[in-house]
């Protein structure tokens, strides 16, 4: 469970460039909610995600997890509770390691490392069954750097590694935006299936309207680092693209002109 | 070249492989740009220096100037990590406060003898007398040691190299190599990236300082001039060896590193050997000159090539 309470966020306080980005922002995610985020850019979305996962510490209010007050924690303190990934394929991952290697790291995500070899037979064993499960080929490929993948193999690969070690929590963050239309299918279907594989309660924020619909059981749409929107059950499957986008054009007070959010 | 000259060369060589191995944890795992090497290196070389001139254990004295080399890489990186002072600069801070601090520690061997009446620093500490790691194995008349030298430090470097690769693949060495390739997904991962840069400075420094006290001790002296340019000397057997043998596999790289700081001994061996150089006037004191004109050019060389190909396909 997330519990997000009265978060406030300022860039650059006192400064002429100030930028109030969550307003009093407060949320509650019951365990094995899928939560879909959308909003206009510079509502808040990547920062609320921030906040959770530790990148980016509150001004102001608290932030639980699982009943634990991690408002101070650093990110990687926070790594046992909080699976993450990234929008940029490059950001998740190691390039200069193998993809063996990348998985080995996140096998021990949130745990203590040791100095025994981090990879052994046991482990290799079990990479090489889960990435022969994404159908890319790359269980063959175990040595290969991972800089050699393709933007999708590396957030496929993101995927996976997030669901290696059972975390609470999973954060995307626009996780299929630099990807080509088909192969931003198959992340969100790998996604849908890691989620519910591990019963994962997410967050998952993008700029598709119809993506926010069709994956998840919750909506909410941030306005100026404020929850203006929170839809879930029967209201929200009712709802279709175009209603979703008349709220949105009503909270910003103007029509949309971004191409990319009508279209998507 | 006399096989006393090779074996001579081959001896430098591997005590730069030690310090190359440093700089390669530095510059290119952790992507920690660190100058400290040209403090640490003389620093490894005062503290065992002084050590085994008041007569400590030659193996203790030498594990003290490793230690004191971890120490400076450790206040590299605190400085960094937790003042967030920029990493160029963090190292350059603590090289030039180890110049004042090595001058110190080589004047407190004849102080602590009672050889002189107060406490100043010294540029340089004779330890011609002095029992060293290399003593009871080398004949009475020195027949042996111009290959037992170079034998001893080959175990060394064998014994460092083997080490550092097995660490390099631990789950703490992977944590290692990830801050430095990506600090941000690091963290994600639960690494605490700030305490992995600390032990990573540590083992560099800690490498390059027992480079310096092996170095003191072929040498017969410790001086405060040896660490001048350390760095560039390392970063140049890097270059070299990533050259020579280009490889992902971590036990490869550091490899090529430890060929890389022979090879370019024997380089420089060869170019100061050379008659028409010696003719025009070339000497020892041109080897800082030569390492930085050599360095630049295998910096700029492979991409200059690129660009000459790539106009040349462009044109054709």
């Amino acid at each position: 469970m997330i519990k997000v309470e009265n978060i406030q966020l300022t860039f650059n306080a006192g400064t002429p460039i100030e930028n109030h980005v969550l307003r009093n922002l407060s949320l509650t995610i019951k365990e094995g909610e899928f939560v879909t985020v959308i909003g206009s850019n510079g509502a808040g979305k990547s920062s609320l995600l921030n906040i959770i996962s530790g990148d980016l510490l509150a001004d102001s209010g608290y932030v639980i997890i699982n009943n634990r007050d991690v408002t101070r924690y650093p990110t990687w303190k926070r790594a046992n509770l909080v699976a993450r990934v990234f929008q940029d394929p490059m950001a998740g991952t190691c390039e200069k390691l193998t993809i063996e290697e990348n998985l080995a790291l996140a096998y021990k995500r949130g745990q203590p490392r040791t100095l025994l070899p981090a990879l052994n037979r046991q482990n290799k064993v079990l990479f090489k069954d889960k990435l022969a499960r994404l159908n890319l080929g790359l269980e063959n490929r175990l040595n290969d750097l991972m800089g050699l993948l393709s933007g999708g193999q590396r957030q496929a690969v993101s995927l996976l590694m997030s669901s290696l070690q059972p975390s609470k929590i999973l954060l995307l963050d626009e996780h299929t935006a630099a990807l080509d239309p088909k192969t931003a299918q198959f992340v969100l279907s790998l996604t849908n299936q890691i989620v519910q594989e591990n019963k994962l309660t997410t967050l998952m924020v993008t700029h598709s309207m119809k993506q926010a619909l069709e994956y998840g059981t919750r909506t909410i749409m941030l306005h100026q680092g404020q929850v203006v929107l929170d839809i879930s059950g029967e209201q929200r499957s009712k709802l279709g693209v175009s209603d979703l986008l008349n709220m949105f054009e009503k909270t910003r007070g103007e029509t949309i002109t971004d191409d990319a959010l009508l279209l998507s | 070249m006399s096989f006393e000259i090779a074996f001579g060369t081959l001896e430098i060589g591997l005590i730069y492989a030690l310090v190359s191995l440093g700089v390669l944890i530095s510059f290119r795992i952790l992507d920690f740009p660190d100058l400290t090497a040209d403090g640490s290196f003389p620093l490894g070389g005062a503290v065992c220096g002084v050590c085994l001139y008041l007569g400590v254990n030659p193996w203790l004295a030498t594990l003290f100037g490793m230690l004191a080399g971890a120490c400076a890489g450790v206040i590299t990186a605190w400085l960094y990590v937790r003042l967030n002072i920029m990493q160029l600069l963090s190292s350059i801070i603590v090289m030039i406060a180890l110049y004042s601090i090595n001058l110190r520690i080589l004047g407190l061997g004849p102080f602590l003898q009672h050889e002189t009446p107060r406490m100043s620093g010294s540029p340089n500490l004779p330890l011609l007398d002095a029992e060293t790691i290399f003593t009871p194995f080398i004949n009475a008349d020195y027949s042996n040691q111009y290959y037992l030298q170079p034998l001893i430090i080959l175990a060394f470097v064998v014994i460092c190299w083997s080490l550092l690769n097995s660490f390099l693949n631990t789950q703490q060495g992977l944590a290692l190599r990830a801050t430095g390739a990506n600090a941000r997904m690091a963290k994600a991962q639960g690494i605490a990236t700030g305490k992995m840069v600390i032990l990573g400075m540590a083992i560099s420094n800690g490498l390059i300082a027992l480079g310096g006290s092996l170095f003191v001790q072929t040498q017969g002296n410790a001086d405060i001039s040896i660490g001048v340019g350390t760095i560039v000397i390392g970063l140049a057997a890097v270059i070299l060896g990533e050259n020579l043998l280009s490889s992902k596999r971590i036990g490869l790289m550091t490899l090529a590193v430890i060929l890389g700081s022979i090879v370019y001994r024997f380089f420089i061996a060869l170019a100061l050997g050379n008659e028409t150089l010696q003719r025009i006037g070339i000497g020892t004191e041109d080897l800082n000159l030569i390492t930085a004109i050599l360095v630049t050019l295998a910096l700029v060389l492979p991409k200059q090539l690129k660009k000459w190909k790539a106009r040349r396909g462009a044109n054709a």
